[in-house]
């Protein structure tokens, strides 16, 4: 697509990085958590069942990651587009 | 050394700290004092996020809502964090890049609009005035319990204290010391933890321990579900209400912590755009030390408190603790009123079990049991009384007072802080006075801060009856008015001024009048239309859940209203390009 400006592409490819985060937090926090937890809670985590587990610990422990996976992808997409911020920030 | 004189001790030397703090960090300016000058370190600024989230309900309160609900109170758990995902992924970066003081300036400059700020403007006020009171309440609640003062006294000093490092110090005097707070906070609430956790399941991790076994070599959650099973109770681990109501509640929070002003304008103290993003994963990191630790404090005290009261077979007697020989901890809370015992059936033994179980029923009248005699377990004790139920030492008491009242004071100072940038940026500088000096616009933040404490105090000295209901409203009314427009304003270069107020109104509306059907009309009680009963739920959704469906109704009018109507004017839409992109955050904060 040449004609799409480099803003439009950084969008783009942030809007992409953005549906996969919000996926996996839909799955884990509303698909794993809550409707499928009594399937989950039939298996076991040592003395946690499943489901359980993931709507207590694992979901959160998720988003740590999900939130810190987003900022990483998100600055190197800053720099491939070179919309990074100077280093001195904005002070 | 006496317990009082210990906790004299802590205390007094937390408060020490806060004040010397406060005198270090003073806003000299607007800047300092709103936003304290864009200068604070993402993992800082996630720390002091942490404290000025959790508050004195997170840090009392929370853990005796598991106990009580088991699995179902999942959905505060992941929707009180879960909404740090929208924060970070949704909101945050770009309300950096955007680079201003406020929230309600961010809504009226996007939608171009004095009266959709004013909206906001609302909302923030009403949102954030509610939480601070039960702050307020929560601060008077930890003096008189552990220091024997007054519980006005209590108030009285909780508000001098926040009186004297918000208002000097601004976001600046905030910022470090919620960071002290949230040291303080976070020790007093994982010591009694990790200790009743070594205690019953030799882990010394809580949330291994909850996994983990007990005595007699079983899991420690399959013997709750069990003992509570036995008692008439549903099991621990299973849902008890239904999964639509779960994962609405969920959402609602999720979206409404997202919403929140007074978390939202914790990320606009970070120097840049990147640093708004990882600040939101470092808040939520150091949310989660408290919130995986607290199902296992829920848990474990629920097991704690089960088993000093049936000591044996369920139906047998000599398995019920004879009154007299209860343990301390029992009596003291007795004499705060929060623990009560009724001997209904006169054998002098304390029966707990659920007597609004009709198939227990039965079972119940051949044990000679006439109701439940535990007639009042607040769900707070289960914090509270947990380092006495585990026979810590006196200091590990002292440090959970301190703990508590530095969850209600740090999180009663961002909020005092929303609130009084809001009156002094947003009405005063924005709306009735636009040249008004830096000077005086400062003067009016400090005034309106020091304003905004004693409306708080004073509904903190005089509770008003819906203070148990205000949680549904803050929350509600993040997620459908704030939330929706904010993340509108980013994601659709499309969305205009008619359809972002029609939006938020329509939100607005619908989620209050669906609290107001079960709660009262303002809470006044008597003016509810049907009782707040599941029965009565439109499907099976509480009011506290509602939040979510409100703001999906903004969304729709919102987008609706305005496809039929002009699109912004072209300053608007450069606006909307430009917070999408970090690139000259710093140009973009000239003010």
């Amino acid at each position: 697509m040449p004609d799409v400006s480099p803003a439009a592409a950084y969008w783009r490819a942030n809007l992409r990085v953005l549906a996969q985060c919000l996926l996996v937090w839909v799955i884990v926090s509303f698909l794993l958590s809550v409707i499928l937890v009594d399937v989950l809670n039939t298996l076991r985590l040592g003395g946690y069942p499943l489901g359980f587990w993931f709507a207590q610990q694992g979901s959160l422990y998720t988003f740590i990651v999900l939130i810190f996976y987003y900022a990483w992808r998100m600055n190197r997409l800053d720099r491939q587009f070179h919309f990074e911020e100077d280093d001195e920030g904005s002070n | 050394m006496s317990l009082q004189m210990l906790t004299y001790i802590v205390v007094g030397l937390t408060f020490a700290c806060y004040f010397s703090i406060a005198i270090w960090a003073r806003a000299g300016s607007t800047g300092e004092f709103y936003v304290a000058s864009k200068g604070v370190h993402p993992v800082a600024n996630g720390m002091a996020t942490a404290a000025d989230w959790m508050s004195a309900a997170s840090f009392i309160s929370m853990a005796g809502l598991i106990a009580f609900n088991g699995y179902d109170a999942s959905a505060y758990l992941m929707g009180w964090t879960g909404g740090y995902v929208l924060l970070a992924l949704l909101l945050a970066p770009y309300l950096r890049k955007y680079g201003k003081f406020t929230v309600p300036e961010f809504i009226g400059e996007r939608y171009y609009s004095k009266t959709a700020r004013l909206v906001a403007v609302l909302c923030l006020l009403v949102a954030s005035l509610t939480y601070v009171i039960g702050q307020m309440k929560g601060v008077g609640v930890a003096f008189s319990r552990f220091l024997e003062v007054d519980f006005s006294t209590g108030v009285f000093i909780g508000m001098f204290i926040v009186f004297f490092y918000s208002v000097i110090g601004g976001m600046k005097g905030i910022t470090y010391t919620q960071i002290a707070q949230f040291v303080v906070l976070i020790f007093a609430y994982t010591v009694p933890a990790v200790f009743i956790s070594l205690q019953l399941t030799g882990h010394p991790l809580p949330q291994t321990g909850l996994g983990g076994t007990v005595a007699d070599g079983t899991y420690l959650l399959d013997k709750l579900d069990l003992v509570l099973q036995d008692l008439g109770f549903a099991a621990y681990t299973e849902l008890k209400g239904t999964s639509i109501n779960v994962a609405l509640l969920t959402l609602s929070l999720m979206l409404g912590t997202a919403g929140l002003p007074h978390v939202i304008i914790r990320f606009f103290t970070v120097p840049r755009v990147r640093d708004a993003r990882s600040s939101a994963g470092w808040a939520l990191v150091f949310i989660a030390v408290l919130y995986t630790t607290a199902p296992a404090v829920g848990a474990m005290s629920m097991f704690n408190l089960i088993n000093t009261v049936q000591t044996g077979e369920v139906g047998e007697v000599e398995a019920n603790l004879v009154y007299e020989d209860r343990p301390q901890w029992f009596h003291n809370w007795e004499t705060t009123g929060l623990l009560q015992f009724e001997d209904k059936n006169g054998d002098g033994r304390i029966q707990y079990y659920n007597d609004k179980n009709p198939e227990f029923a039965e079972q119940a009248e051949r044990f000679g049991w006439e109701g439940n005699e535990l007639v009042k377990v607040d769900r707070d004790i289960m914090v509270l009384a947990n380092p006495e139920i585990a026979q810590l030492p006196n200091w590990v008491i002292a440090l959970v007072a301190a703990g508590g009242i530095a969850a209600a004071l740090s999180t009663a100072a961002g909020l005092l802080l929303a609130i009084s940038s809001a009156i002094s940026h947003d009405l005063l500088k924005g709306i009735f006075r636009p040249n008004i000096s830096e000077k005086n616009e400062l003067l009016a933040g400090r005034i309106s801060m020091a304003g905004a404490i004693l409306v708080a105090g004073y509904f903190g000295l005089n509770p008003p009856g819906f203070a148990a209901q205000v949680v549904a409203l803050a929350f509600g009314l993040a997620a459908s008015s704030l939330f929706p427009a904010l993340m509108m304003g980013i994601f659709s270069s499309r969305v205009n001024n008619r359809g972002a107020i029609a939006g938020m109104l329509a939100g607005i509306g619908v989620t209050l009048c669906y609290i107001f059907i079960y709660k009262g009309f303002l809470f006044i009680p008597g003016t509810q239309l049907l009782a707040d009963v599941p029965a009565n739920w439109v499907l099976g959704i509480s009011p506290e859940a509602f939040g979510a469906v409100g703001a999906l109704v903004n969304f729709v009018v919102a987008l609706t209203v305005s496809n039929m109507t002009e699109a912004p004017p072209a300053s608007v839409q450069a606006l909307v390009q430009d917070i999408r992109i970090p690139k000259g955050s710093g140009s973009a904060q000239a003010h």
